[in-house]
């Protein structure tokens, strides 16, 4: 599915990524919720104004664990068999908002770096995240 | 018909006028045929497309891109209007091109990209809102005229 050099491209953009992923998940999530402000529906309990430290941790947490699986692309489904067990069975979050997510994290890498996001990076994070995707909601039915 | 805030309607204006038609489009038209792929269906007398330095080194993906960009200029040019300016184009890629309007998505999200890597800080959330805002719309203008 990921050829080496798509792995290869991942992995050396997630390296610059992992210092910023408190900043750069936070970006992402505002984003989401700016562009999409239907996806806010999943965050009622929570402070979901720009810049809130909710919303930093949790972009925070959200990165790291799509980060986990970098190194092992091949074997996502275990690596996040605990979350997507989450996903399906307490969350529930519609499938489509991983899309719209992805869709964001994309955004702020090309954002915050415009060199590296080459065409090639960007087919080979479209492709990291879409199997992320795939993997949370892969215990939906 | 659309309502346009006056922070809006400044936000495309104000971005649209620093875009280098050329070089956006395309660069957000190589980033379509690279990320999916499966878009150079449509693009089959353009040659030499086997992989993503060809892509970009192609100068007919280079005219392409600068001509969408150049009627993306249109619709702001007629953001009151955008229905109307784009029937004929919308007839265009339903009755002769046959484009799937999946499409006219798939390319508004990479101009997103895009703009997010030249513009940077500049382009904060809300621009990006207002941008796909904008996108939308002439998305729905361009399918308007499919049935």
């Amino acid at each position: 599915m990921y050829s080496a050099t798509e792995k290869a491209l991942i992995v050396s953009i997630w390296e610059k990524v992992t210092p910023h992923t408190e900043e750069w998940g936070g970006e992402a999530l505002e984003r989401l919720f700016t562009v999409f402000p239907q996806t806010k529906i999943y965050f009622k309990h929570v402070d979901t104004s720009p810049g809130s430290a909710a919303i930093r941790s949790h972009g925070d947490k959200v990165m790291k664990a799509i980060g986990s699986t970098a190194g092992d692309l091949d074997n996502m489904l275990t690596t996040l068999s605990s979350l997507s067990n989450l996903h399906a069975y307490n969350l529930m979050v519609d499938p489509v908002n991983f899309k719209l997510l992805s869709h964001c994290i994309l955004v702020v890498l090309a954002n915050h770096l415009p060199s590296e996001f080459t065409p090639e990076a960007h087919l080979a994070f479209d492709k990291f995240l879409a199997g992320v995707a795939s993997v949370l909601s892969h215990k939906y039915r | 018909m659309v309502h346009w805030t006056d922070a809006e309607r400044e936000a495309i204006n104000t971005f649209w006028a620093k875009i280098d038609h050329e070089e956006v489009g395309h660069q957000a038209l190589t980033r379509v045929l690279v990320v999916y792929p499966w878009t150079q269906r449509y693009f089959s007398t353009f040659g030499n497309l086997s992989n993503a330095t060809a892509i970009a080194g192609n100068p007919k993906v280079r005219a392409h891109g600068k001509r969408v960009l150049d009627a993306l200029g249109d619709a702001i040019t007629h953001l009151d209007n955008v229905n109307a300016t784009y029937a004929k184009l919308s007839q265009l890629h339903s009755e002769k091109l046959h484009v799937d309007p999946e499409n006219f998505r798939l390319l508004g999200e990479t101009l997103i990209i895009v703009l997010a890597g030249h513009f940077g800080a500049a382009f904060t959330p809300a621009i990006q809102a207002t941008w796909q805002k904008f996108l939308a719309v002439v998305i729905a203008a361009l399918s308007k005229q499919y049935h």
